[in-house]
């Protein structure tokens, strides 16, 4: 069973590189280059700050748009191009499949996010001369973004395994907006009252919360991170991960597939 | 069982397990993080940089960054906290995103002006927030109203108050009111009329829940200075009549042909102490009242009721 | 033991956008195969011959009815190790070659590692893809993707074989590839399954046949059977224009067509007929036993079905 989802998960691997995303890394390291130049020539004291600040954000986003763009795809095209058949009249079960795409875009995120690592600290090491200690709460920033990619593939692979393509892109998306936005819609949520209050505070609680998940400013200034809020994050990302992929192995396992 | 009955059971469980638990998880979160929501402020303080960051969307970030105003006021408010040290960065960003938002001007001179506990103590920074809001809605008397307001509240600068009460009412759709108080404001501005005056535009002019209580709250306080003072009036002139001091004020009620002893707004009678000053039974009750108190008495946290 | 047993398996879509109507792909369909024999599942376009087989392979869950192959029940994913199944124009991962689509699907099968090596390569050379097995399949022609098609399905030496339409779009020469690669698996051993309308095929490989239409099962039996439903007739053909009286009397139909005449008469009359031609000295070309095709039994009962269907309403 392990060695199934395995096995389907390098496949989607492979095929996410022979899609050549890996082409974004091209793209990220000319923009991250090309400000970490721009900053550190004209020298404003911010360097440092603008580095993190940027090299985060644009890993964060780039991976959510990769995220989003395979994961939509990953049951609904294999559907739609009548792949699957000659897949499934193996002994393979249908949730070993929708695990083992998750993992597959997941380990491709990893892999991706990994080398925007290298980016950015090479790109931090050049305006800044020096790493210094708090450089290495990067690492929890980078740390979250991932986790942040699990929610997003396990939610992006939900929507795949019922919609169409563009519905689930426009699903995923408003979800990752509304997702970063958790923590005031749970504000709203608290000044309402009666049904709306109901309503309202249960989709602030069902929606992905990526604002607790988001640290980018707090490690651009150095904060330290308590443990705390780790654990809880990482906790939070598995169980949320594990809610949208049971969801996904529901949908898929009930699909006659024309 | 077959072992796709045994698949959706499963998956059944771990949904329905995972749900609870992200739920739960967040709600543990949420006990311990409240501030955390206000923290991201202290990192963007530049109103600017916020602007360029919402991407063009500066209405929707606009009104987000309204309600955690809001929020932030409303939370530490019932807390009974003595300081507000975000509320000026919150309202700024919030005008700078949509300058034509009116409400965080409104805001702005209820709140941010005030000394704590009743507000963030900082009245120059609620004036420059009045004229940037000014300056961006030219045609909107409101503003003039809310800048006047500081001037007459917090600074005690009747003169300038007064003098943006007078710009305000000429605008031409300018609520009436705005004369009276200009001319008030400059005759006698320390007047009870006056200040009734004021506080029930201000009550009546906001529709935003904060902003209301705190009117109601200064009227009733109005109301009991009012009455202290004519009480202790009374009091006067039945010791210069009588030659000494009254027992009680049952004596004033006759004195003056009063139907009986006077009342506060909540319905309990004035005492007379026995060095014959005034004072109201209940002072916690009233929240902003400045006569009536017994010497060494120090305000409690303001008590808030609900409108009459 | 029957390789597959179909015990009353149906379908039927809900169709529409407002109010669904039932719409049936397949009555109940009770169906068996035995062990070692190739069986052809005959019908024309959308009779619901892919439907079946769909259910079969799991793809789709049927609203009625169980089946069993190898003696379990078809839903067990145990039993799809040994099952091997071809589509009807199969689609593969375009971004793969030959070799790793292959290796990756035995993978999937459970193949070990070492074994699944040697199995590929020699599977590649059964196909005949050896040479291009480093191609990337989206270049793949429509006969290379149903060799690669055949060799997934044999891959991990499966005991029954499902192709659906697996002649369909092949040239002649592809098409007797396919055939002679069935007959292989029969030698082998397996049992092969698969769904046709191109009739001369199945008379030529079958040993039993069934025929569906309109989701209903028309006729079933042996090939050989089917089609020795023999009208108990011989032909003859002779030299010259000269028919004998006596041929009519024994109930001959006769027709003369330039230099020969054919006639038709029952097989019991032939010896009284050669003798009667040989009294007229006239010379006897060819004596044939005269077959149903498949095609005849095929079109009958479909025409059948029609009557029945058109009075059964």
């Amino acid at each position: 069973m392990s060695s199934r989802i395995a096995y389907i998960a390098s496949n989607t691997f492979r095929e996410a590189v022979r899609d050549r995303v890996l082409y974004n890394l091209i793209a990220f390291a000319l923009l991250l280059s090309g400000a970490a130049i721009l900053v550190g020539q004209i020298s404003i004291d911010i360097e440092k700050l603008v580095v993190v600040n940027l090299g985060l954000t644009a890993v964060s986003l780039f991976g959510v748009v990769i995220a989003i763009f395979i994961g939509i795809g990953l049951v609904s095209k294999e559907i739609e191009r009548r792949t699957l058949y000659t897949v499934l009249s193996r002994p393979v079960r249908r949730w070993e499949f929708i695990v083992g795409k998750f993992f597959g875009l997941a380990g491709t995120l990893v892999v991706n996010t990994f080398f925007m690592a290298i980016g950015v600290f090479g790109a931090l090491l050049y305006v800044a001369h020096k790493f210094t200690s708090g450089d290495a709460l990067i690492l929890v920033a980078l740390y979250f973004i991932v986790l942040e990619f699990l929610i997003i593939c396990s939610v992006a692979l939900l929507f795949s395994s019922f919609s169409s393509p563009l519905l689930s892109a426009i699903l995923a998306f408003s979800l990752f907006v509304i997702g970063s936005f958790a923590d005031d819609l749970r504000g709203f949520a608290g000044i309402t009252h009666g049904l709306t209050r109901w309503v309202a505070t249960g989709t602030a609680y069902l929606v992905p919360n990526f604002s607790a998940l988001n640290i980018i400013s707090a490690v651009a200034h150095q904060q330290s991170i308590p443990a705390q809020l780790i654990v809880q994050n990482t906790l939070y990302a598995l169980f949320y991960s594990a809610m949208a992929l049971s969801g996904a192995v529901l949908i898929f396992e009930r699909r006659n597939l024309k | 069982m077959t072992s796709r009955q045994r698949t959706t059971i499963c998956a059944t469980g771990i949904l329905l397990f995972s749900m609870l638990s992200s739920m739960l998880l967040l709600h543990h979160v949420d006990e311990i993080r409240p501030r955390d929501i206000v923290d991201d402020t202290l990192y963007i303080a530049s109103p600017k940089l916020v602007k360029h960051a919402s991407l063009g969307f500066n209405g929707l970030m606009a009104c987000i960054y309204w309600t955690r105003a809001v929020q932030y006021f409303g939370h530490r408010h019932l807390l009974r906290q003595k300081s507000y040290n975000e509320l000026g960065p919150l309202l700024e960003i919030t005008s700078t995103l949509d300058p034509q938002l009116l409400a965080p001007y409104q805001f702005g001179s209820t709140f941010l002006a005030p000394a704590p506990p009743n507000g963030a103590g900082q009245p120059e920074r609620a004036i420059r927030l009045m004229q940037y809001g000014i300056q961006n809605n030219p045609q909107n008397w409101r503003l003039y109203y809310d800048l006047g307001f500081i001037y007459y509240t917090e600074l005690k600068d009747f003169k300038k108050a007064s003098e943006a009460f007078q710009k305000g009412s000429q605008i031409s759709d300018a609520h009436p009111f705005l004369k009276v108080l200009a001319a008030n404001t400059a005759e006698h501005a320390e007047d009870f009329g006056t200040a009734r005056l004021l506080w029930s535009a201000a009550y009546q002019n906001s529709n935003e829940a904060n902003i209301r209580q705190n009117a109601l709250e200064h009227l009733r306080a109005i109301q009991v200075d009012e009455d202290v003072t004519n009480l202790q009036n009374a009091v006067t002139r039945f010791v210069d009549k009588n030659g000494r001091i009254p027992t009680s004020l049952w004596e004033i009620a006759s004195a003056e042909h009063l139907p009986g002893v006077p009342v506060d707004p909540d319905g309990v009678p004035y005492e007379l102490s026995l060095d014959g000053q005034v004072l109201v039974a209940n002072p916690d009750e009233f929240a902003f009242i400045k006569k009536g108190t017994p010497p060494g008495y120090t305000p409690g946290p303001p008590k808030f009721h609900k409108q009459q | 033991m029957a390789a597959i047993e179909i015990l009353g398996l149906e379908k039927t879509y809900m169709v529409g956008f407002w109010r669904k109507q039932p719409k049936r792909a397949l009555h109940p369909l009770h169906l068996s195969v035995q062990e070692g024999e190739i069986f052809g599942f005959l019908g024309p376009n959308g009779a619901g011959k892919t439907t079946t087989l769909k259910m079969l392979m799991g793809l789709v869950f049927p609203t009625g009815g169980t089946a069993r192959i190898l003696g379990k029940d078809w839903t067990d994913p145990e039993v799809k190790a040994q099952i091997g199944f071809l589509p009807e124009q199969p689609y593969f991962y375009d971004y793969l070659t030959a070799h790793e689509l292959l290796d990756y699907y035995g993978q999937l099968s459970g193949i070990p590692g070492k074994d699944r090596k040697s199995k590929v390569d020699a599977m590649l050379h059964r196909v005949g893809l050896h040479d291009i097995k480093g191609m990337q399949l989206r270049k793949f022609s429509k006969g290379m993707l149903q060799r690669v098609g055949i060799a997934q399905a044999i891959l991990h030496d499966p005991k029954i074989v499902f192709f659906d339409e697996p002649m369909s779009g092949l040239d002649p020469l592809g098409r007797r590839e396919v055939r002679d690669l069935m007959e292989q698996l029969k030698q082998e051993g397996k049992t092969v399954f698969f769904s046709t309308h191109i009739l001369s095929d199945a008379e030529a490989l079958c040993d039993r046949v069934a025929i569906i239409h309109k989701g209903e099962l028309r006729g079933e039996g042996a090939v050989e059977e089917l089609t020795s439903a023999v009208q108990g007739k011989v032909e003859m053909v002779w030299n010259g224009t000269q028919v004998p009286a006596s041929m009519k009397a024994l109930g001959a139909e006769c027709h003369a067509t330039g230099e020969t005449v054919r006639a038709i008469l029952p097989e019991s009359q032939q010896d009284a007929a050669i003798d009667a031609l040989r009294r007229e000295r006239l010379r006897l070309i060819a004596i044939v036993p005269l077959r149903t095709s498949l095609e005849t039994y095929f079109v009958e009962k479909l025409q059948h079905s029609q009557t029945t269907a058109g009075t059964s309403k």
